[in-house]
């Protein structure tokens, strides 16, 4: 399951300044998958990959760390209406997510998206958003 | 063995034709031979569905009471052109709307009005004797229009070039999203099944042909605008009835940081006269090539990465330098089956038959390009010659002291041979003032990575570099990296300011 956290790097709980995740898969035994960060000096934004089984665990004890925890149930999804399978989306997604079928019908594979927001950006449709 | 197009559409009136899309007929070529094919195969249909920026349509909006003379033309927003009459406007695909937020254009009102929707149609006038009214706004759909009659005028290229990006920057251009350091390839166009890569010599495509057209029936005008056909980029102009046009095949759509467009599905239908035509309509992706383009060099020649066919392209992935590189198509294959299969059905129950042209199309014609008389103006023009430079072990305090001097912000770093190697700005110097001197030398405070231009780019091009790279100042260099001068954002404000006066 993947699990988007947001934590500000004001004030004085600061988990900013904390190795959270590194404390987290120690004390949780989790592994945690990191797929993708942004962290400035005023905010920070993670996702992160966990076993479905592990999620509530790693999530309660994130957010006894002031970190606001988001479950991401969707990952990017796609509009059938409004998607005409041009393929616009395939080469700029960097987690390989779309793919053709034989009958060069658009295949999403969305567990693999990191949600960079390229593919998003980059449908001329305007079939794909985000959900979360 | 010939054979005629009477013959053809007496065998469509009776419902024997042979109808094949042209995806199928390699294998039937294949399987029969050029004679055994000629014999079996009628027809052949072609389709392609992809961003077509060059579409429009003339609408006929009737006469209001009191009448009026419509000057200019808003059909939801997006302005029309009114020029033709009193009572009809050609509203063009790529045209945006003046207000809205988010990009909305004339391909969208298109779509909108095949779809069944109303749009609202503002008109103003300064008002005449005869047409006295000089407002109007009402509510239409299309079928409340006399007419609405799409004219394309350029569609259906014979192949497009595909497109690559060597910068380090992502490019968004309406070849889509590009990735830097040519991290993706995206092409357009239908390979085997293209309409144009049927019948290259355009022996049986040209004027008054009927064809399918965003799904409706439609006809080829002629050669289209920029009809390059002795450069292997033929197109048409087309038309048609947009009240017989249908959403699935007519779909706006836009291109992120270039701006509207709309997606066409157009089809040919090719008959099989004779063997010639049974071999241009054998044609197969491995056969129809394209080249990649690098749309890093803002020119119009821009160079040519690779060259790849549409089975390459389809594949999945290319080589580009010896590096596998990505593709993906802007236009749908599937959709473009779609068509291809739509229009063999129409021929198999009788629904439209074939024709000749009745003018026939140059194969051999090329474009040229633009004669621009005013000559662009180079950075040579309008750069500074006299460039206030510093050597990189210099200390930061002689920096300072020139930059006060010279009233200048920016000075070129060079290194003990002459080369250009960094750039330093009056804030790099008070940055390290800060540092409390820890910092000495002007390696140490530079910017490597310089953004630079050269003599003879056009000043366009150094201006969208300043404005990118969000800098107010470009050293120029020569071919061997020599600074030859400074271009500064205010050098260009003359330029532009002057142009603007005249
Ligand atoms: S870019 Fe958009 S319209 Fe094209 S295949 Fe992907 S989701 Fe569909
Ligand atoms: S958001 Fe990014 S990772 Fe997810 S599908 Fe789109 S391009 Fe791929």
């Amino acid at each position: 399951m993947k699990l988007l956290l947001a934590f500000s790097r004001k004030g004085k709980t600061d988990p900013g300044r904390e190795p959270v995740i590194a404390r987290v898969v120690k004390e949780t035994g989790v592994l945690i998958n990191v797929e993708k960060a942004n962290i400035d000096s005023m905010a920070g934004e993670m996702l992160i990959d966990v076993p479905d089984k592990d999620a509530d665990l790693v999530r309660r004890r994130l957010e006894e760390m002031a970190v606001t925890v988001r479950v991401m149930e969707n990952a990017v999804v796609r509009d059938e209406e409004e998607c005409v399978d041009c393929g616009a989306c395939i080469s700029v997604c960097p987690q390989e997510v779309f793919s053709f079928d034989e009958d060069w019908r658009l295949r999403v594979n969305s567990e693999r998206c990191v949600l960079c927001g390229k593919c998003i950006r980059a449908c001329p449709h305007g079939a794909l958003s985000q959900q979360g | 063995m010939e054979k005629s197009l009477d013959l053809i559409n007496a065998r469509i009136r009776d419902g024997t034709a042979r109808v094949v899309t042209a995806e199928e007929m390699p294998g039937i070529v294949d399987e029969l031979g050029e004679e055994g094919a000629l014999a079996e195969v009628d027809v052949v249909t072609t389709g392609t569905f992809g961003a077509m920026c060059s579409t429009g349509a003339f609408f006929n909006f009737g006469h209001a009471d009191p009448p009026i003379r419509m000057e200019r033309v808003w059909l939801n927003d997006v302005e029309a052109y009114a020029g033709i009459a009193a009572v009809d406007a050609y509203l063009g695909a790529t045209q945006e709307a003046e207000s809205k937020d988010s990009l909305y254009g004339g391909a969208h009102v298109l779509e909108e009005l095949v779809a069944g929707g109303t749009v609202e149609l503002r008109a103003t006038s300064r008002g005449t004797d005869c047409y006295p009214r000089r407002s109007i706004t009402t509510e239409l759909l299309l079928e409340d229009m006399n007419q609405a009659v799409m004219v394309n005028p350029r569609n259906a290229f014979q192949r497009y070039n595909a497109a690559s990006n060597a910068t380090d920057r992502t490019l968004s251009t309406y070849m889509g999203t590009l990735l830097p350091r040519c991290g993706n390839v995206s092409y357009s166009g239908a390979g085997t099944l293209s309409p144009l890569a049927n019948d290259p010599g355009f022996r049986v495509i040209g004027s008054g042909v009927p064809i399918f057209l965003a799904g409706g029936e439609g006809m080829i005008v002629g050669e289209g605008t920029q009809h390059s056909a002795g450069g292997g980029f033929g197109n048409l102009m087309v038309s048609g009835d947009m009240k017989q046009m249908r959403q699935e095949f007519l779909r706006a759509a836009v291109m992120n940081g270039y701006g509207v467009t709309m997606y066409v599905g157009v089809g040919i239908p090719i008959p099989v006269l004779d063997t010639g035509i049974v071999r241009s309509t054998a044609v197969r992706d491995e056969d129809i090539l394209t080249d990649i383009i690098d749309f890093g060099t803002p020119r119009r020649d821009r160079p040519s990465l690779a060259k790849v066919s549409y089975a390459d392209l389809k594949s999945g992935s290319v080589e580009i330098g010896g590096e596998t590189v990505r593709t993906s198509s802007l236009s749908s294959y599937r959709r473009a089956r779609a068509v291809a299969t739509e229009l063999k059905d129409w021929i198999e129950r009788g629904k439209m038959e074939l024709a000749l042209p009745t003018r026939r199309i140059d194969p051999a014609k090329r474009a040229r390009p633009m004669r621009e008389t005013a000559v662009t103006p180079r950075v040579r023009d309008i750069m500074n010659r006299q460039v206030i430079s510093i050597t990189e072990d210099e200390e930061i305090r002689v920096a300072a002291k020139r930059l006060l001097k010279d009233e200048t912000n920016h000075l070129p770093v060079l290194d003990g041979s002459g080369a250009l190697v960094g750039i330093i700005t009056t804030y790099d110097v008070s940055k390290a003032v800060v540092t409390d001197g820890k910092l000495q030398q002007v390696k140490d405070i530079m910017t490597r990575k310089v953004i630079k231009t050269t003599p003879d780019e056009p000043v366009d091009i150094a201006a969208r570099k300043l404005e990118q790279n969000n800098i107010s100042a470009l050293p120029v260099v020569d071919a061997t990296n020599r600074v030859v001068g400074i271009l500064s954002a205010i050098d260009l404000g003359k330029l532009f300011g002057g142009r603007r006066r005249r």
